[in-house]
């Protein structure tokens, strides 16, 4: 393993923790952790995912004309940032492997712009369905022409989003803190393990964002 | 009696125990050998609370009417009862106790992958334990441990969020240290400990890893659905929305039968180790029981229906949980062919571990087998609700999983604490325990049978003397269990200075001092034999 | 034992290429709701979603390039949902075979 492009500006401050036998034992245990803690969130989202798929299977009719009053503008523009985020992540990775400090930050800083948009959207979004009287609970009026199955749309929309968005606020987190480690100078050729590991949580979010997509916005356009 | 028992020589040594001093050491420790202590201490703290509801209950069902509570605050002891054992003590229990505390010394490690999410993980099991406890202490809830819907979401006037809530962060506990084992399991095996050469114990925790990992976050999504349904009216559950109530136990039920597999799966680890250990035999059939541990795990996951035989679910859908629900009986069942095998002609002692490893065979047949009576759909019909289903489930959890972690805990007390316990105490707590706990639960098979339903504080005179005796049983256990909890405490000042390998097994656990230094191995090990190599009897070589 | 990731990485064209696949498929989804395909626009709609994942995974998440470990570990999860997706609904969708259901 080649320790001798070290680039840091502390020298040779070795990342190895004493109980792993070797940097790429360590490695590849951390790898292989992220991806088990990504197949968690799988099933996390999961079981929201089953929800869905049980009431759109009972309830087509309503799903259909409820899923046609989200706005598709902002949901694409959304899916477009979101792929553009993952870009810049998978950019961001790209650098950290090179060990160019100043690239690293580049591409997070992008990277966090692009998430905070997406975020700011939802936000808009959600404001107007409070608006809309669109929000399941006491305020709920049945929008006009659909059945009243048509709530619990909204409640899968708002818990599958809501609980996507979450993961967004807590990468950018991430993110930051891999902003603030970078600045250090923290990732190197030799040790980049932070920042590949955000980027799989990175991408794993915007994957559940390419399936909400289509099976929020889009399930019901072809009745229109 | 005692075998191959070499004294230690009587200078202080340093050990993880005395490596450092202080609350700080502790609390900040990332040693898997002192976190394990840590878990062991608050298993024990839940299971007390746990028990108490236990006594709470069956002082109420001595006599016929329900004159010692009312209906609402019974309905409160029993879910106390279930929410602490099941997610403060039985999930956690073997894998975070025994597990962390063997599993790098099984396999040569100085840690787990992951030393500080191993931390983590017992700060987030105190968290929700203090959560669900301080929701205990208001009044509790009255849901049942399933918090069956729209109960939980809509009509019920307890701390379900709250609940709700600390279960959901000690399930992130129970996936961080499947997490943890994991990924320790597949990337820091020592030099020649190929995967046919691990403990039947590491078998059984990746087993349930897998689970931990796969199953934990559906009811995570659940529990939070509930507690948005109450919170914020978001109701994926409510009928008044068009919610469906099975969908929740759908949702439920996929993790929680998987989950009683994470409550089993680590005993039968310790049964493997504790009959092949105490027969002086190697285990017959390892990779039928290593293969069996992996099926277990997967089928787990294919039968969650059989909680649901009377819900409203599809007639189809339910015959098709049947069949599966027998074929899951199955690895369980070539595990206990295959623990006896080794037992025949092997050359047993009857010290307290192998005690407690005969008792669970037995036990965890009968409940296993009943098992299978419940798997039919008619049968489960007639005994759904009933007292039968809980004798059921005590025989496995009571009588399989808690045979197991004490078994575990007295075979590897010596290597965790340095100390030999009292063994003529022991047998005497071992025997009682088993006494008591037949008391306890037999009686309650025929309760059910004849009808008498679960959840129920006043039920009729006829079934009083059956009633009465499973009191008296429990009394018994109750007392059984306080028994261990004394003379471990005094073994650990007064016991003899145990030695390395007091009971002469094989394993690398046995080949470092007893306690382990904090780095478990001055060299790493290299491991030449397979596992449960009892013909040759010279020591592994080491480095 | 097998290779640890990292040593090997996408090229910059494959990190590009993949960005222009997702937003042409982003848009073929969006274009194929609106039509008229009966049955098939649900399947339709899954299989963008899945290509576009499955890009996302191999690409940028380096699946490619990662031990065969690595992806059995995700595939599991995927099929682990299948169980839960597969069984759910075929209690839901088997209730109306016997007619003492009333719906």
């Amino acid at each position: 393993m080649a320790d001798a492009h070290t680039a840091a500006p502390h020298g040779a401050r070795s990342h190895l923790r004493h109980h792993f036998a070797s940097l790429d034992a360590q490695k590849e245990a951390a790898s292989l952790g992220m991806w088990a803690f990504l197949v968690t969130e799988v099933l996390f989202f999961g079981g929201m995912f089953a929800a869905y798929i049980v009431y759109r299977a009972l309830f087509t009719r309503a799903f259909e004309g409820a899923s046609n009053l989200l706005d598709l503008k902002l949901g694409a523009f959304n899916t477009a940032v979101l792929i553009l985020s993952s870009l810049t992540m998978a950019m961001a990775v790209w650098a950290a492997s090179q060990g160019r400090k100043n690239l690293i930050i580049l591409f997070l800083i992008l990277t966090i712009v692009l998430g905070s948009v997406f975020l700011g959207v939802k936000v808009i979004e959600y404001k107007q369905k409070f608006e809309h009287h669109e929000v399941p609970g006491p305020h709920f009026v049945v929008p006009e022409g659909l059945p009243r199955q048509a709530e619990i749309f909204f409640s899968l929309y708002f818990c599958m989003t809501g609980l996507h968005a979450l993961h967004m606020v807590i990468g950018v987190g991430l993110l930051t803190w891999l902003i603030l480690r970078a600045r250090r100078g923290d990732f190197t050729v030799a040790y980049n393990s932070p920042v590949e590991l955000t980027g799989l949580y990175w991408h794993f979010v915007d994957i559940i964002w390419i399936f909400l997509f289509p099976l929020l916005y889009l399930l019901g356009r072809h009745t229109l | 009696m005692s075998r191959a028992a070499e004294a230690e020589p009587a200078e202080p040594r340093e050990h993880y125990l005395n490596a450092q001093y202080g609350v700080r050491s502790w609390l900040l420790t990332q040693d898997h050998k002192r976190i394990a202590i840590l878990y062991l201490i608050g298993v024990t703290v839940f299971f007390a609370i746990g028990g108490v509801f236990a006594a709470l209950i069956r002082m109420e069902l001595l006599t016929p009417p329900g004159d010692l509570f009312q209906s609402e605050t019974y309905n409160r002891l029993f879910t106390t009862h279930g929410v602490m054992m099941i997610f403060f003590f039985m999930i956690p229990a073997i894998p975070s106790v025994l597990g962390n505390f063997l599993i790098p010394l099984m396999i040569g490690a100085k840690d787990l992958a992951f030393p500080r999410i191993n931390l983590l993980s017992w700060y987030l099991y105190i968290a929700g334990g203090l959560l669900a406890l301080w929701a205990v202490i208001h009044g509790g809830v009255d849901t049942g441990w399933t918090f069956y819907t729209p109960y939980s979401t809509v009509y019920s006037n307890g701390y379900v969020v709250v609940t709700a809530v600390g279960i959901f962060i000690a399930g992130f506990s129970s996936i961080l240290t499947g997490l943890n084992f994991l990924v320790t399991i597949h990337t820091m095996r020592a030099p020649g400990m190929t995967w046919m050469r691990l403990p039947l114990f590491v078998w059984a925790h990746y087993a349930t890893a897998i689970i931990q990992l796969l199953g934990t976050p559906v009811i995570a999504i659940t529990v939070l659905l509930v507690g948005a349904e109450r919170v914020f009216h978001l109701g994926i559950f409510d009928p008044r929305q068009g919610g469906d109530p099975v969908l929740f136990q759908h949702l439920f039920w996929f993790y929680s039968h998987p989950a009683v597999y994470i409550m089993i799966l680590p005993a039968m680890g310790v049964i493997s180790e504790l009959v092949t250990g105490m027969a002086r035999k190697p285990i017959f059939g390892y990779k039928f029981i290593a293969g069996s541990s992996i099926a277990i795990a997967v089928l787990s996951f294919l039968v969650w229906g059989h909680h649901m035989f009377v819900s409203g679910q599809s007639v189809y859908a339910g015959l098709v949980f049947s069949i599966l629900s027998f074929l899951v009986a199955i690895p369980s069942a070539i595990k206990v062919f295959n623990w006896t095998a080794t037992l025949y002609k092997g050359s047993v002692s009857y010290q307290t571990p192998m005690l407690y490893a005969l008792g669970f065979i037995g036990l965890f047949t009968i409940g296993g087998l009943t098992g299978l009576f419940l798997a039919s759909v008619g049968l489960d019909i007639h005994v759904h609700d009933t007292y039968f289903i809980i004798a059921h489930f005590h025989y496995i959890m009571v009588g399989g999983t808690i045979m197991g972690y004490l078994g575990g805990l007295h075979y590897w007390w010596p290597k965790i604490s340095g100390k030999l316990y009292p063994e003529a105490w022991a047998r005497v707590s071992a025997w009682v325990i088993f006494l008591g706990f037949n008391l306890t639960f037999f009686p309650q098979f025929i309760l059910g049978y004849l009808g008498m339903p679960r959840r129920y504080h006043a039920y009729p005179p006829e079934f009083q003397v059956l009633n009465v005796m499973s009191t008296a049983g429990a009394s018994i256990l109750g007392i059984g269990y306080m028994i261990p909890l004394v003379y471990f405490f005094w073994s650990m000042r007064y016991g003899k200075p145990a030695p390395a390998n007091p009971w002469g097994a094989t394993g690398l656990e046995w080949q470092t001092p007893s306690p382990p230094p904090t780095e478990n191995f001055p060299v790493t090990p290299v491991v030449t034999r397979e596992a449960y190599d009892y013909q040759t009897k010279e020591e592994p070589a080491l480095g | 034992m097998s290779a640890p990731d990292g040593h090997r990485h996408p090229t910059l064209a494959a990190y590009f290429g993949v960005f222009a696949a997702l937003m042409a498929l982003t848009a073929l989804t969006v274009w194929a709701a609106f039509q008229h395909l009966g049955i098939w626009n649900t399947p339709l709609a899954l299989a963008i979603a899945m290509t576009k994942a499955t890009l996302v995974a191999l690409i940028f998440m380096h699946l490619l390039y990662s031990p065969k470990r690595t992806a059995i570990v995700f595939a599991s999860s995927v099929m682990w949902l299948v169980i839960l997706f597969v069984i759910t609904l075929s209690d839901y969708l088997s209730r109306s075979w016997l007619p003492i259901y009333t719906r």
